[in-house]
């Protein structure tokens, strides 16, 4: 019974040679035209589009650290910045204080010169004085001596120029 | 699945057979007595019109109405002169035939109304083109009166009893004389039953015809694509560009990338791309139970021939000197493993097309057969019309079966094609590839 299984022809393992052709036609016009009208294209603009894709993230990339470059030369340049205005200010500071210092020098020199030339003019001022009060010192013990004399010893020349004499030795040191 | 189908058919067979003998003795229908056992069949339609003789060599209807599993299924996958599109209505298709001793015969397989008409000797049998090789048969257009089958013991080469193949052989009635029928030639040399007979058709048969439609449908969908990178060009995908994308991205980086390699596989991606789409193409439309589908293209030994032979070639022509190095003389082995190699090198350059081309044919023609079994099965359990409740259980078992197999067949029909395309581009990149050091390969071989 099993035999008759084998009845039935099984046509599809036989190779046609016309199917055979006609396979290997349609097969070859179909690579032909999808290679070249197809995939061909499709495989360029896919390449294309990912060189794009590709090309947009690189620059994304870049600007990102063009950017990060940026904020760091920023940092930097603020940086340097506020060193600077501390270095100006410290600057500005010392100036300041040496100016202040200059000044009190400059005063102090000036009060002292001041000072003594106030100084010497007192003493000037006192050496006048003191010559004058001498001058008038003398005038007067002249005239007491005078007078005393004029009295004792009225109009003795000799004497006279005597007292004179020992006025002037008198010095007020 | 396949030993539930015998037992099935073992027990389909022998409720025909009782059936068949009864009918049979109602008709008291003539046995042949040349051969050991024969079965009539006639067609379906009023044959034995012209006399009476011929009645009792092809008037017979005792077959009408039987089912007969194997033989349906086989009729149903193999290849046809004409697309059945609906009950009783058939697309005619153009035939091309050449004999040696006749030339080219052309016109279309209407004109051969279902085999009630010969032209100039070819005959439509089972909706295949044969032909009648004796030289006494008329030329032209003649009417004849049906087709006989007969099965005949073919005793083997060693004489044993054991060894007898039981063949069917048909033959033409024409005025009561029966002529044998020739198929057309296959190129098997006769290994699978086939060979060389006394003509060629070159027709556009029905598993043509379904490939032109599937590469139409191709074509036309790829163009589309095409048209749509065109127009999105610096844009988004959209649409059934997006779609085909992902198998195209899919194919270009699994397949052809890895198994070429990044130097060479630009040049191959045209073939590989166009054998896996041409598959699943083929291999989608014959899932498709109705017309312009149901066609057993890649289930068809030719077709898958062709593609394994394309594969073939287009591995050996580029093959690449370290390529041939390495199937002719194996670098850094010993002299004596190169001579046991070399042989075994030569057979694989053969037999790995012959794997492509066996795998995918084996795949899809099972598939067919399994859903083609189960939906048989309704007729198997309707008991030939006898039986309505068996025909309706077998009509809700087979279509859950037959849904669940389409399926698998959908998954089929998509893996065999990513199987025949990944293969072929490992056997391209293996041809083009190119070894820096032979060294390496001292411990892999």
């Amino acid at each position: 019974m099993t035999e008759v299984l084998f009845l039935a022809d099984f046509s599809v393992i036989k190779p046609d040679p016309g199917l055979i052709f006609w396979t290997s036609i349609i097969f070859i016009l179909v690579w032909f035209t999808l290679g070249r009208m197809a995939f061909g294209p499709i495989q360029n603009a896919l390449k294309r589009r990912e060189q794009d894709i590709q090309n947009s993230l690189d620059e994304a990339r870049k600007a990102r650290q063009e950017m990060a470059n940026l904020k760091a030369e920023n940092e930097e340049l603020l940086k340097k910045a506020q060193e600077e205005r501390a270095a100006i200010l410290k600057e500005a500071k010392e100036a300041k204080t040496g100016i202040i210092e200059e000044a009190r020098k400059q005063a102090k020199e000036e009060y002292r010169r001041i000072v003594t030339d106030a100084k010497e003019d007192i003493e000037n001022q006192r050496m006048a004085m003191i010559i004058d009060l001498k001058n008038q010192l003398g005038i007067i013990s002249i005239d007491i001596a005078e007078k005393i004399l004029h009295k004792e010893l009225k109009g003795d020349k000799d004497q006279e120029q005597f007292v004179k004499s020992l006025v002037d030795e008198i010095k007020l040191n | 699945m396949k030993v539930d189908l015998r037992k099935l058919s073992i027990l389909v067979f022998a409720l025909v057979f009782s059936f068949g003998m009864l009918f049979a003795q109602d008709h008291g229908q003539e046995h042949n007595g040349e051969s050991t056992h024969e079965e009539q069949e006639g067609h379906e339609a009023e044959a034995g019109h012209d006399s009476g003789l011929s009645h009792s060599y092809c008037g017979g209807h005792e077959e009408n109405g039987k089912y007969d599993p194997v033989t349906t299924v086989m009729e149903h996958i193999a290849d046809a002169n004409e697309f059945h599109v609906w009950k009783g209505v058939h697309l005619p298709l153009p035939v091309i035939l050449y004999a040696p001793d006749h030339g080219w015969t052309t016109g279309l397989s209407s004109m051969f109304e279902h085999g009630h008409k010969a032209v100039d000797g070819y005959v439509l049998n089972h909706g295949r083109v044969n032909r009648v090789a004796d030289p006494s048969f008329p030329k032209g257009e003649v009417h004849i009166d049906g087709i006989l089958r007969q099965t005949e013991k073919v005793i083997g080469p060693s004489g044993k009893e054991e060894e007898m193949k039981e063949k069917d052989t048909f033959y033409a009635c024409y005025e009561g004389e029966l002529y044998k029928l020739d198929k057309p030639s296959t190129v098997d040399g006769g290994f699978l039953g086939g060979g060389i007979t006394s003509f060629y058709d070159f027709s556009i048969t029905k598993v043509v015809f379904s490939m032109i439609i599937a590469s139409l449908l191709l074509i036309w969908l790829f163009l589309a694509v095409a048209r749509g990178y065109k127009r999105n060009e610096g844009k988004a995908p959209s649409g059934v560009q997006s779609f085909m994308e992902v198998f195209f991205v899919f194919i270009r980086d699994e397949v052809t990338k890895p198994m070429i390699g990044e130097k060479h596989y630009e040049r191959f991606q045209p073939f590989i791309m166009t054998l896996f789409f041409f598959i699943m193409f083929v291999n989608l439309l014959g899932l498709v139970p109705f017309f312009p589908g149901s066609g057993n293209i890649t289930g068809n030994l030719a077709v898958t021939m062709t593609l394994a032979i394309f594969t073939f070639i287009v591995t050996n022509i580029n093959g690449k000197k370290d390529y041939w190095e390495h199937i002719f003389w194996m670098p850094g082995i010993p002299a004596w493993v190169k001579i046991i190699l070399t042989p075994v090198e030569i057979l694989s350059l053969f037999i790995k097309p012959f794997s492509l081309m066996i795998r995918l044919f084996a795949n899809i023609s099972a598939g067919h057969i399994i859903i083609l079994s189960l939906i048989g099965l309704v007729f198997l359990f309707g008991n030939n019309g006898e039986s309505v409740g068996g025909a309706a259980g077998g009509a809700v078992i087979g279509g859950l079966f037959t849904a669940f197999m389409n399926l698998i067949e959908l998954l089929v029909a998509l893996l065999q094609a990513f199987i025949f395309a990944i293969l072929s581009a490992s056997y391209i990149g293996a041809a083009v590839e190119e070894h820096d050091h032979h060294e390496a390969h001292e411990g892999a071989h």
